[in-house]
């Protein structure tokens, strides 16, 4: 495991250490940025490295926060854990194709390459085009636990494309084609269907109803008064959420 | 003399240094690479075409047999085409339209392979899945951009190659009667045999070594392709998709599927010196 920190130097006590999960990275450098912008006097340093490596920065405490995309594992629980976004992953299809619903059950079997037309699921009769992450991203890993579980295995036939962007666009042109992304990427040339009966909207996400959903975290041994809860206070307050939703997640704070 | 010496020292750690990259690399891919093999086992990496390293497998035959087709594939595409149009460039073109056309190709050089595999993608992709079936994004797709891809390294070698066989050559044989079209196949080229297969097998490296484009238009998937219209991953594409990520044992895996893509480039070259001396 790669081991992540900031160079701490004396001169500038009022960094801002976070680390980890690359689903995140993005939103935080967002609030990061007009953080900085309000507070000229506090640098904060933003890293990747994965939510395993994040967590473990922050227990270690070489970060000071750790950001997470997924939940904590029992021996990470004794760390504070403070949710700051939801993200649904919404499963898509092209605008011109006409699928409504799909079951948990049903998704499950896709991806395992066992429903491999669109003929059993009530469409006229073609290939699906099955697109997927690569291995490794966090989008695949919180696809992999709410929708496959651990016995289930993605199918190798499984077209693999390494950003959201790239599924979007591969959906967005072929008709038969069938993938998932963050539900803030969609645009009108693709179509969220909906998943149980439910579809992947702000509220359905925000009450739990639409399944996919998985939290953004940032966690931290403690939060000391400081730069570091100011930074927290700011996430959670109305201008930090909002930061957020307009990015495309789902606040936590009404 | 003094000064002479110098400059020779000098020159011989320069020539040193570009040589000892080389081998650092060399030791640098096989050490990050070697543990994996060591607990996989060889036969297993090589021979299982199930990839999931988060999971603990690593297989990556699909990959090796998907580069060597979409190689091939390339081959078959890129040398007929560059190899004639070198013949015309070196043998029946006037002198200005030489001048005009070889500089052009060698500019098809200079452009980015994302480029390539954009164009790829906004335009091969979309007329394969149209009309042809499958995805679109396929073995194919790959094949065709590669074979587009190795056109300037083809055409060039073998240009200088045919150009550096001797007049002396071509007026002898039309000076026995032969056609020009018959100098050209029996004298020509047999003559530049050498400097054509070194671009052939420069051309191969290229599209052995090619990942950008290859990642944007082949559809990467993990399966064994059955037909020319299924989505393959090669080797150079399993690295780039997945290193950002990876750690551990997932890391080493893709280091180790670089140490088969150095012994399959490795392989390459020596066939290709040892045809080139075999004359």
């Amino acid at each position: 495991m790669f081991v992540l920190g900031c160079g701490r130097s004396p001169k500038k006590a009022l960094v801002i250490c976070v680390a980890g999960s690359t689903s995140v990275q993005p939103y935080a450098e967002k609030l990061a940025e007009e953080y900085m912008r309000r507070h000229k006097e506090v640098r904060i340093d933003i890293q990747g490295g994965g939510s395993s490596a994040g967590v473990y920065a922050a227990k270690q405490g070489a970060a000071d926060l750790g950001a997470s995309s997924r939940e904590l594992v029992e021996t990470e629980r004794d760390l504070l854990e403070i949710p700051i976004a939801y993200d649904g992953i919404a499963i898509i299809v092209n605008w011109r194709n006409s699928l409504e619903n799909l079951s948990l059950p049903q998704i499950r079997l896709i991806y395992q390459g066992k429903i491999t037309d669109w003929a059993e699921l009530g469409l006229p009769p073609h290939p699906i085009h099955l697109i997927t992450r690569e291995e490794g991203s966090g989008t695949r890993n919180a696809f992999e636990e709410l929708v496959m579980g651990k016995e289930a295995e993605i199918t190798a036939a499984a077209l693999v494309q390494d950003s959201n962007g790239a599924v979007r666009e591969i959906v967005a042109n072929d008709p038969y084609a069938l993938g998932y992304i963050s539900m803030g990427l969609v645009e009108p040339r693709v179509r969220a269907v909906a998943v149980d009966g439910v579809l992947p909207t702000r509220e359905n996400v925000k009450n739990r109803n639409y399944k996919l959903v998985r939290r953004f975290l940032l966690v931290a041994r403690e939060l000391k008064p400081g730069p570091c809860q100011d930074f927290v206070n700011f996430i959670l307050s109305p201008q930090g959420q909002g930061l957020l939703e307009a990015e495309g997640l789902v606040g936590v704070v009404d | 003399m003094k000064k002479e010496a110098f400059i020779e020292r000098v020159l011989l750690f320069l020539a040193l240094s570009s040589i000892s990259t080389l081998l650092l690399i060399t030791v640098f891919i096989f050490l990050e690479g070697l543990p994996l093999m060591a607990h996989v086992g060889l036969k297993k990496f090589l021979l299982s075409s199930h990839w999931a390293p988060t999971k603990g497998h690593f297989g990556i035959l699909a990959m090796i047999i998907s580069s060597i087709l979409v190689t091939l594939g390339a081959m078959v595409l890129g040398v007929p085409l560059g190899l004639a149009c070198a013949i015309v460039l070196a043998e029946f073109s006037p002198e200005k339209v030489k001048t005009l056309l070889k500089p052009t190709l060698e500019l098809l050089a200079g452009i980015p392979s994302v480029v390539y595999g954009f164009l790829g993608v906004v335009w091969l992709v979309p007329l394969i899945r149209d009309h042809l079936g499958g995805p679109g994004l396929s073995l194919l797709a790959g094949a065709i951009i590669l074979g587009i891809m190795i056109l300037p390294t083809i055409i060039s070698i073998s240009i200088d190659a045919l150009s550096a066989v001797p007049d002396l050559y071509r007026d002898g044989s039309i000076a026995l009667g032969a056609t020009e079209w018959q100098t050209v196949r029996r004298v020509v080229l047999p003559a530049a045999r050498s400097g054509i297969i070194t671009a052939i097998i420069l051309g191969m490296g290229r599209a052995v070594g090619e990942t950008m484009a290859v990642i944007m238009v082949a559809g990467n998937a993990l399966k064994i392709p059955h037909s020319i219209l299924d989505p393959v991953r090669t080797l150079t594409s399993n690295i780039a998709l997945e290193l950002a990520y990876a750690s551990g044992r997932h890391r080493e895996a893709l280091f180790a599927t670089g140490i088969v893509l150095f012994v399959i480039i490795v392989i390459l070259n020596l066939t290709a010196t040892f045809i080139t001396r075999r004359r």
